[in-house]
């Protein structure tokens, strides 16, 4: 059935945004800061991918493995350069250096490497298909799909069962508090920026691998839409993202699916203001109200 | 006295207006600028609009909206309708892009009353995309290949809606609901406490600053023979929003004056377009990291002109000592 | 002393999710008053002054201003209606003059449209000049007009207190609300901001309610006190009974002192 097959491409789009809605709620928690560059790493991600397959000749595992660390390096650089300066300014001023850093790398890249697209191999991954409920399911999506869930039951572990992540629960809860406790709070945010980033990058390669063409500019509206995945399921709320990414891949491929999909991208953007308008802090998330 | 500096500022302003518009009239009509230069002054004098009216927004008011792109849109659209479509004369097709763009401002500032700071920014870029994805959608404006639009803009035409356009906006900063907008972006809650309606004053703030962006987007459509989505993505709010911020949040001057260097740095770099944003993106960075203020902070250029007398018993003012 | 109370409290709360912060809370100022509001950090107090101007809603009871009933109203609605405040955290307009803070209290009272103001018409210029005349003469008073064109900002702390006082006068409240106005001050400028409260009571024929922590301050000025502790009214009285009602002692140090 039409709907099933939509059903499945919703949800691996879904874990695409998913992934990078990660990178920007854990940041979004630590340092209320909108990350608008956190689209561009996973542009970042997606080259590194498809030059490590293309160029070195690695095959999935080591060549996801490489966009993650590089990406990861990446987060971290932009963090230390452009964020931490920027620490105790407004929030309008950090926004703004936001936007500066995003079209820095997009027009930085068209200018080194040129704006013409590349594509990725389309062989990269076993293509055999499933035949499921009418539906057709290449082992492609499976595989990317597994991959997905795998990486968000990896960072549950990091968030949940490890030092590091608690450090980064305590700095998004009270920075000041954490710092007291001992607790260093640049490398926290550091360690924050590197895993989101590594995330990102995860989900450039995957993208690549399964919608195959990527260009300087591909970071845009994923990573706005990604954005708004995390702003669905509640900004700052690590499971809120994951549901968020899902559920708005779900919707987009509905609404391309019963005729509008000329206006799939506008989904996300009328999504996102009935959100802010109906329910701001998110499917997950609690009112904070500042205090007077 | 004071009376008596007003005056003297008010007739000097004229003078100096009717001196600019002349000037301009002479090199264009006599054909002493070529044609890049004419484009590049009336795309200064577009982009001056833009910038003091996302400043009556932003630096006045304290609403941080990056979806300025959007009213472009739809004050272009709206005029190129009229023009082309309904071939309504040029004046009333201008008016006409500004009150649908000033409607396009009152449903955008109504939710945004919800909203504040990062969350009304992506709310606001958000409307900037729905607008183009809409524009893109709909034939009867051409979709992704656009307008053809007549040449209809000229130098008396961008200059009357220049000066209007800063006259209104002075003029309502330098008053009572001027200083009710700047309370709302100093402390929004001690505005409240203090009577100021929030509402309103937040949602005027986006129809007059939308209502100007839409005469602008008439000037636009009218100078460059063909509209089409793309113009008015995001890019083009981030080149306003940064008239704004590298002016200096809550100066026009500072905006006006960042949106003239601005215009010039862009027509010499019309070539490289990557170029261009990458200095921009640095500049921004820079600024943001080593002068958050911008170049005026929140001073304007009146105030190194007149002597301010403070503190003295019976003291004069400078008439102008809020904002403009 | 009229008959009506001028602000009359019944039964008040405010529930936010399972916290009740503020409930049940009875309290009356009569007209001229000038009444003191205490309790220990975190009891709610500053809840109850959010409740009065309406930056919350309360969930339970009401609040009537001269008869009329407020729950619901807007801040700027109530604040037209007579209650002004100043805030435990300073929040003058930083970036404006001191006489332009003081120049936006008058807001509500002006009488020129934005449209009047566009077209510089004369009834801009005159209302303009109404409220510039007005506001100097309010800064004179409380001794800042000296200092009118500073920024807001660049005043030491002492004055922006002062300046913050003036501009919740220059809303004409008929109820003042002072959020804990001595804080951070030494015992001169406690004392001069005694006087300065007694002064403007008396002048601007105003009912004041007080929050403070500075007890000399609270029972040297209040004539009456109400204690709040953990959201609920505790205690009510005179200064004397205050000081000695065992309640009001442990609210404060936790146990009873025998």
């Amino acid at each position: 059935m039409e709907f099933v097959q939509q059903l499945i491409n919703g949800i691996s789009l879904g874990s695409i945004y998913a992934l990078i809605a990660l990178g920007y709620t854990m940041v979004y928690g630590i340092i209320k800061l909108i990350n608008f560059a956190h689209g561009d790493v996973f542009m970042v991600g997606a080259f590194v991918g498809f030059y490590a397959i293309t160029g070195l000749g690695m095959s999935f595992f080591p060549a996801l493995l490489l966009a993650m660390a590089v990406c990861s390096v990446f987060g971290v650089l932009i963090e230390r350069i452009a964020y931490k300066p920027l620490r105790n300014a407004t929030r309008i001023a950090a926004l703004i250096t936001a936007i500066g850093v995003s079209l820095f790398i997009e027009y930085g890249t068209i200018y080194v490497r040129g704006a013409q697209p590349e594509a990725y191999p389309g062989d990269v991954l076993p293509s055999t298909s499933f035949h499921i409920f009418g539906a057709t399911i290449s082992s492609q999506s499976l595989f990317i799909l597994g991959t997905s869930v795998v990486l968000m039951v990896l960072l549950q572990f990091i968030v949940h069962k490890t030092k590091i992540g608690k450090a980064m629960r305590a700095v998004s809860y009270d920075a000041e508090a954490a710092r007291l406790m001992g607790i260093n709070v640049d490398n926290t945010i550091s360690a924050t920026f590197a895993i989101g980033s590594a995330l990102a990058g995860a989900a450039g390669v995957i993208f690549g691998l399964y919608y195959i063409k990527i260009e300087p500019l591909m970071g845009i509206i994923p990573g706005l839409k990604a954005f708004v995945a995390a702003v669905l399921g509640g900004i700052g709320i690590i499971p809120g993202a994951m549901v968020g990414g899902l559920l708005l891949g779900v919707i987009e491929s509905l609404v391309s699916a019963v005729g509008y999909s000329l206006w799939r991208d506008g989904v996300a953007f009328v999504v996102l203001i009935l959100i802010l308008i109906f329910r701001p802090s998110g499917l997950f998330g609690k009112n904070v109200r500042e205090k007077v | 006295m004071a009376n008596i500096n007003r005056k003297k500022g008010f007739w000097l302003s004229i003078v100096l207006a009717l001196a600019v518009y002349v000037v301009g009239q002479v090199l264009i009509s006599g054909e002493i600028l070529n044609s890049f230069y004419i484009n590049t002054l009336f795309f200064m004098a577009i982009n001056i609009i833009l910038a003091v009216s996302l400043h009556l927004i932003i630096g006045i008011t304290g609403q941080f909206s990056i979806g300025h792109a959007g009213f472009l849109a739809v004050g272009a659209y709206a005029s190129a309708i009229f023009t082309m479509k309904l071939q309504m004369p040029f004046g009333v097709a201008l008016l006409v892009g500004g009150l649908a763009a000033a409607v396009a401002g009152l449903i955008i500032g109504i939710p945004s009353l919800r909203l504040k700071g990062d969350y009304l920014a992506i709310a606001t870029l958000g409307f900037g995309e729905i607008v183009r994805i809409f524009l893109l959608n709909v034939d009867y404006v051409g979709g992704a290949s656009g307008m053809q639009v007549s040449h209809l803009t000229d130098w008396t035409w961008v200059f009357a809606c220049l000066l209007v356009t800063i006259i209104v906006i002075v003029n309502f900063t330098n008053s009572t609901h001027g200083r009710a907008c700047i309370s709302i972006r100093e402390n929004e809650i001690a505005a409240d406490a203090m009577g100021i309606n929030t509402t309103y004053y937040k949602v005027a703030a986006f129809v007059i600053g939308s209502f100007f962006a839409g005469i602008a987007g008439g000037l636009y459509a009218h100078n460059f023979y063909i509209i089409q989505p793309t113009n008015f993505g995001f890019l083009k709010s981030f080149d306003i929003l940064i008239f704004v911020v590298l002016g200096g949040l809550g100066s026009m001057s500072g905006a006006v004056i960042a949106a003239i260097l601005l215009t010039i740095v862009s027509a010499f770099l019309q070539d490289y377009p990557e170029t261009r944003m990458i200095i921009y993106s640095l500049v921004l960075v820079v600024m943001m990291i080593y002068r958050p203020k911008g170049l005026m902070g929140t001073k304007e250029i009146t105030q190194f002109f007149t002597k301010k007398r403070q503190g003295i018993e019976g003291g004069e003012s400078d008439g102008k000592h809020t904002a403009a | 002393m009229a008959n009506t109370p001028l602000l009359k409290v019944d039964n008040v709360g405010i529930q936010f999710g399972g916290l009740k912060a503020v409930s049940g809370v009875n309290a009356e100022l009569h007209q001229g008053e000038l009444v003191g509001l205490i309790g220990p950090n975190g009891a709610g107090k500053t809840t109850f002054f959010n409740l009065l101007t309406g930056v919350y809603v309360p969930t339970e009871g009401q609040i009537m201003l001269n008869g009329e009933r407020l729950n619901g109203l807007a801040p700027y609605q109530i604040t037209r209606k007579g209650i002004s405040r100043t805030f435990q955290n300073i929040r003058l307009f930083g970036e404006l003059s001191v006489l332009d803070n003081v120049k936006v209290a008058y807001h509500s009272l002006a009488r020129h449209s934005i449209l009047s103001s566009i077209l510089r018409l004369p009834s801009h210029f005159s209302g303009e000049k109404e409220m510039e005349e007005k506001a100097i003469e309010f800064l004179k008073i409380f001794k800042l007009d000296g200092l009118r064109y500073e920024m807001a900002k660049n005043l030491p702390y002492g004055q922006q207190r002062r300046l913050e006082i003036a501009r919740a006068l220059a809303a004409h409240p008929k109820l003042l609300l002072l959020d804990e106005p001595a804080a951070g001050m030494n015992p001169q400028e406690t004392r001069e901001l005694m006087e300065l409260i007694a002064f403007i009571r008396k002048e601007f024929h105003l009912t004041i309610l007080l929050i403070e922590h500075d007890m000399p301050l609270v029972m040297g000025v209040c004539e009456r006190i109400y204690v709040l502790d953990h959201g609920q009214l505790i205690a009510q009285g005179s200064p004397e009974e205050i000081r000695n009602n065992p309640k009001v002692i442990e609210a404060y140090l936790g146990e009873e002192v025998s």
